[in-house]
């Protein structure tokens, strides 16, 4: 809970402040199985389910396949649902993950973003959120512990819109938002409820009236046409981001969009950086703008669907890029991002030169040195018009 | 291309209920049930045990088997009673 309490203002760590958010919501059902560094959003949860403070039905599983099949279950029957998870838990949801976004189960999940074993480790990267980037769940990144439980919020309106309908996840770094405290600004209860509505499911397995099969074997005649709904649906899913972002700007003060750029506009050199590295980054921009370099960073916020469009409008005429990927896709040819990226910009008049630097996995340090090294070699990519080394292996 | 198919169900969702009466589960049939009236005593544990509801009973008479539905899986041929036997398995022509 509150650590620190100043005017507006309360002292959270990443996965409270994701507790309370989630206390606000009030979903109707959360079935989750602890993994750290998630762990403390459910066990806060908990508190407040045992307290009374919510009416959510608590469903404690033996594992996170089961958990990601009782919320497939209770969303099938109508149910508002939410869990958390991270790494070997979303690994374990794996199978499960499809099945919620092909059933188009709006389910929200909070990912809080840990390395995928072996060898094993708690700490943070996006391997685990990474690997389930063609499940069909819309991602959303979240660079502080304000934007994680602003992004929760915004998330159930997106994920429920009827022009989506598909499950969510909520991206937040490991430890290093999930477990520091931030203060932020938390809106008023009666505000997220009038935000995130009442949902109301098109069809309930509960509804005897009107009954429906759930799960159903198709066959090659209609298959790829019910993929082809989810993949309209999930390219819709960017305007719906769009949208919500803007009206909860216009409601709470902090509007959101598909990605942030920061002193973007005359770069010459920028790096592209998902979640909380992108701080570190804008403090190198900072301090390089200081000397007169004209540098730029771009964090994307949504990540499934990608936003190619937009994100290649907004780098277009920057003439090296870096993108940094806290994953390695292990194809030897770039991290997850980068691939999106450099692909994203392949129709531009001027195609910049971009490279793949792989940093941060299993939680090491990604410091501004780290970042104004990377800046370094986009300079002499600048100066040679060349990039040397495709992808590299950084902060080791 | 418009694709023609794009009004189906969200999901693959069947949003109605009784559909598997219109699936004919009758079509890999191997081995077609043959009732012999003259030995059946009409306890219907026939009708109980069928798998797929394919045992058609009127007027609380066993009459016959709903050849769309019957699978042929033999098992009202082995529930059949001992005493009569009136449902032997014959292979499908
Ligand atoms: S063969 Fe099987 S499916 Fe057919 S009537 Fe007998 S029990 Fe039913
Ligand atoms: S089980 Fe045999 S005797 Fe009984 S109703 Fe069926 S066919 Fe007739």
């Amino acid at each position: 809970m509150a650590i620190t309490m100043t005017k507006g203002q309360t002292g959270l760590t990443g996965n409270a402040a994701i507790a309370v958010a989630m206390k606000q919501i009030n979903p109707d059902v959360c079935a989750a199985y602890p993994i750290t560094p998630s762990t403390t959003v459910i066990e806060d949860f908990s508190s407040y389910v045992a307290d009374g403070k919510v009416t959510t039905e608590l469903i404690t599983v033996e594992s996170e396949h089961s958990a990601m099949s009782a919320c497939i279950g209770a969303s099938a029957a109508g149910a508002r649902v939410m869990t958390a998870t991270s790494a070997q838990g979303l690994a374990l949801m794996w199978e499960m993950l499809y099945i919620a976004s092909g059933m188009r189960l709006p389910i929200i999940l909070t990912n809080v973003n840990r390395a995928l074993s072996a060898p094993i480790n708690i700490h943070c990267d996006h391997s685990d959120s990474m690997g389930a980037r063609d499940s069909g769940w819309i991602q959303i990144y979240s660079e502080t512990v304000q934007e994680g439980y602003d992004n929760l919020i915004q998330a159930v309106r997106i994920a429920e819109d009827e022009r989506v309908l598909l499950p969510a996840m909520v991206c937040l770094d490991g430890f290093i938002t999930s477990h520091a405290i931030e203060n932020i600004a938390l809106l008023e209860d009666e505000d997220v409820k009038k935000f995130v509505g009442e949902y109301r499911a098109q069809n309930s397995l509960l509804d005897t009236d009107k009954p429906s099969t759930y799960g159903a074997m198709t066959l090659p005649d209609v298959y790829i046409n019910f993929k082809h709904q989810q993949s309209q649906a999930i390219a819709r899913a960017k305007e719906v981001v769009i949208e919500v972002g803007k009206e909860f700007g216009k409601k709470f003060g902090r509007t959101y969009a598909l990605f942030d750029a920061y002193r973007l506009e005359d770069a010459e050199a920028a790096i592209v950086i998902l979640n909380s590295a992108a701080g570190t980054t804008k403090v190198a921009v900072d301090e390089l703008r200081k000397q007169g370099k004209l540098v730029g960073a771009l964090r994307p916020r949504l990540f499934r669907p990608f936003p190619f469009k937009e994100i290649a409008d907004a780098l277009s005429h920057v003439k090296a890029i870096a993108v940094l990927d806290r994953a390695d896709s292990m194809s030897g040819f770039g991290g997850p991002v980068f691939n999106e990226v450099r692909s994203a910009l392949y129709d531009a008049d001027k195609r910049p030169k971009v490279m793949s630097r792989i940093y941060g996995l299993g939680g090491r340090d990604y410091k501004v040195k780290d970042a104004l090294g990377v800046f370094n070699e986009l300079q002499k990519v600048l100066e040679t018009g060349k990039v040397e080394t495709l992808q590299k292996y950084i902060t080791i | 291309m418009e694709d023609k198919k794009t009004e189906l169900p969200l999901g693959g969702i069947i949003p109605e209920g009784g559909t598997a009466h219109d699936y004919s589960t009758g079509g890999w049939r191997k081995l077609r049930p043959i009732v012999d009236k003259d030995r059946c005593t009409n306890c219907l544990i026939c009708w109980v045990m069928c798998p797929d509801s394919a045992v058609i009973v009127e007027d609380g008479k066993m009459v016959g088997f709903d050849l769309e539905h019957c699978k042929g899986c033999g098992i009202c041929a082995v529930e059949c009673p001992d005493k009569v036997k009136a449902i032997t398995m014959e292979e499908e022509g």
